[in-house]
């Protein structure tokens, strides 16, 4: 099977701007091509959008604004793994020989109707995201004997990695203190334990072995893709302390990718919310059952940006159609040794965690330089 | 039988598939085992505190019913507990989401 390549991206910078979905599409594509020069738009045999928008037929119109005639031209839309879910359908393009070259674009705006799975009828009237997370973290919090104190940590960490990262929407750092201060949603969740909804654009451009080099001479290689979805509904989860799909799809991942957890140097992973962090760092297996908060506190002592270098999606934002993307771009920059402020020494091996819907679907990629 | 015209008028009922011996949770017209269509029954109210929260001064609370069935309702009075038996008092729709208060029991 011929390998899988990520040759160049964009971002636009994640606001709370009223901007058209097109035009927030259009920017990050742009940008892409920008820094493509030896990129044709007849080289593109597949553009896919990403996002949870009600606008329809958006990659053929995302193709049309830029020149593009693809053989293939869908969105893929999966709530808040929608990014991650469409960088696997361009992998399976290309390794199906459909596709040489595939853009992906994901793109969100501030007021997303992805935010809420109405479907869900189990969540009665709880249906907004701060319901399963606190549940989540009243859980995860007895189960461990962790403190919302302990977990302030997270948004410390993230939105201080952020202030490197010249996208994201958070503009300046929290103490604990005001984490801890900041208004409460719920008993077990603050506002600053949110990652918050934006605007914001994506754009990734994945190409078959043999075509990457002629648009980088770094191409990033997706090695490992494990993906898992175990229900649609919140109260399906098995476990409300742990995320069953993310150690499913973890531990396809690295069995694809003859990897485990000990070779990765970089990641990103679904800070949707505090808890998630540890939970995610749990079931992806960097650390036992409970120990999560350890390593996060370990990192934030040692300035070590190893676990969410751009901010997580606390520190970035979520623009849930993009973030699954700018997830990989961040990993393929670090790979890429080109993360500036944000750069963790001498990655080679990354893995990107993106999950939706209280952590009933997740996407796990491990890529290598 | 119709879960959300049942719902409506305030009767909680329950998919069962015969076949299956298994309950349909969320309800649906088909098993999601073996496809056969569902029978309807009254819905035993009764079940227990899985997981709860707080906002402002209501508790909202995630209960199972049956080992089968998990739902989101809120506290009508009382603190809750993790594993306390509680019951649903009163169901219905509104502004088309279930709605579901639980009493301690």
């Amino acid at each position: 099977m011929s390998k899988v390549g990520i040759t160049s991206y964009g971002l636009t910078k994640f606001s709370k701007d009223d901007s058209k979905i097109e035009s927030v599409l259009l920017q990050s594509t742009k940008k892409l091509f920008d820094a493509s020069p030896n990129l044709s738009r007849n080289d593109i045999d597949a553009v896919l959008v990403s996002t949870n928008n009600n606008s329809k037929y958006l990659s053929a119109v995302l193709s049309e604004m830029s020149g593009i005639e693809p053989k293939i031209a869908h969105s893929v839309e999966s709530l808040c793994n929608s990014g991650t879910n469409a960088i696997v359908s361009a992998y399976s393009y290309i390794s199906a020989g459909l596709a040489d070259v595939v853009l992906v674009c994901g793109a969100e705006r501030y007021d997303s109707p992805g935010q809420i799975l109405e479907w869900d009828n189990s969540r009665g009237e709880f249906k907004h995201p701060i319901f399963w997370a606190s549940i989540f973290t009243k859980a995860y919090k007895r189960e461990f004997s962790i403190t919302d104190d302990d977990l302030a940590i997270v948004p410390v960490k993230n939105h201080k990695q952020s202030m490197n990262n010249p996208n994201a929407l958070s503009e300046k750092t929290y103490s604990l203190d005001e984490v801890i201060n900041s208004k409460k949603l719920t008993d077990d969740l603050r506002l600053h334990d949110c990652s918050r909804p934006c605007t914001g654009g994506a754009s990734i451009l994945l190409a078959s072995e043999n075509v990457c080099k002629k648009y980088t001479d770094t191409p990033i290689w997706i090695s490992g893709i494990g993906q898992k979805t175990t229900s649609a509904g919140f109260t399906k989860n098995i476990a409300f302390s742990s995320m069953e799909s993310s150690r499913i799809a973890a531990t396809s991942a690295f069995q694809m990718s003859k990897r485990n957890v000990r070779d990765i140097d970089v990641a990103e992973v679904h800070d949707a919310f505090s808890v998630c962090e540890p939970m995610a760092l749990e079931s992806i297996g960097f650390t036992d059952k409970g120990k999560g908060m350890n390593l996060i506190k370990e990192l934030y002592a040692t300035n070590n940006f190893k676990i969410n270098p751009r901010g997580g999606l606390i520190g970035a934002g979520h623009p849930l159609g993009a973030t699954g993307i700018a997830q990989t771009i961040e990993i393929t920059q670090q790979l890429q040794s080109s993360a500036d402020k944000r750069q963790v020494n001498n990655a080679k091996i990354g893995l990107v965690h993106n999950m939706s819907a209280a952590s009933t679907s997740s996407t796990v990629l491990v890529l290598e330089r | 039988m119709n879960f959300d015209t049942e719902l409506e008028n305030g009767n909680f009922i329950v998919a069962e598939c015969k076949h299956c011996q298994k309950i349909v949770w969320p309800p649906s017209d088909f098993c999601n085992k073996c496809f056969r269509d569902v029978s309807w029954r009254k819905g035993v109210h009764e079940g227990k505190i899985i997981e709860f929260s707080k906002k402002n001064d209501s508790y909202f609370c995630l209960i199972e019913i049956e080992k089968s069935i998990r739902l989101i309702g809120k506290l009508s009075r009382g603190i809750p507990i993790e594993g306390q038996q509680v019951k649903i008092e009163k169901c219905g729709i509104e502004n088309k989401n279930y709605s579901f208060e639980i009493s301690l029991l």
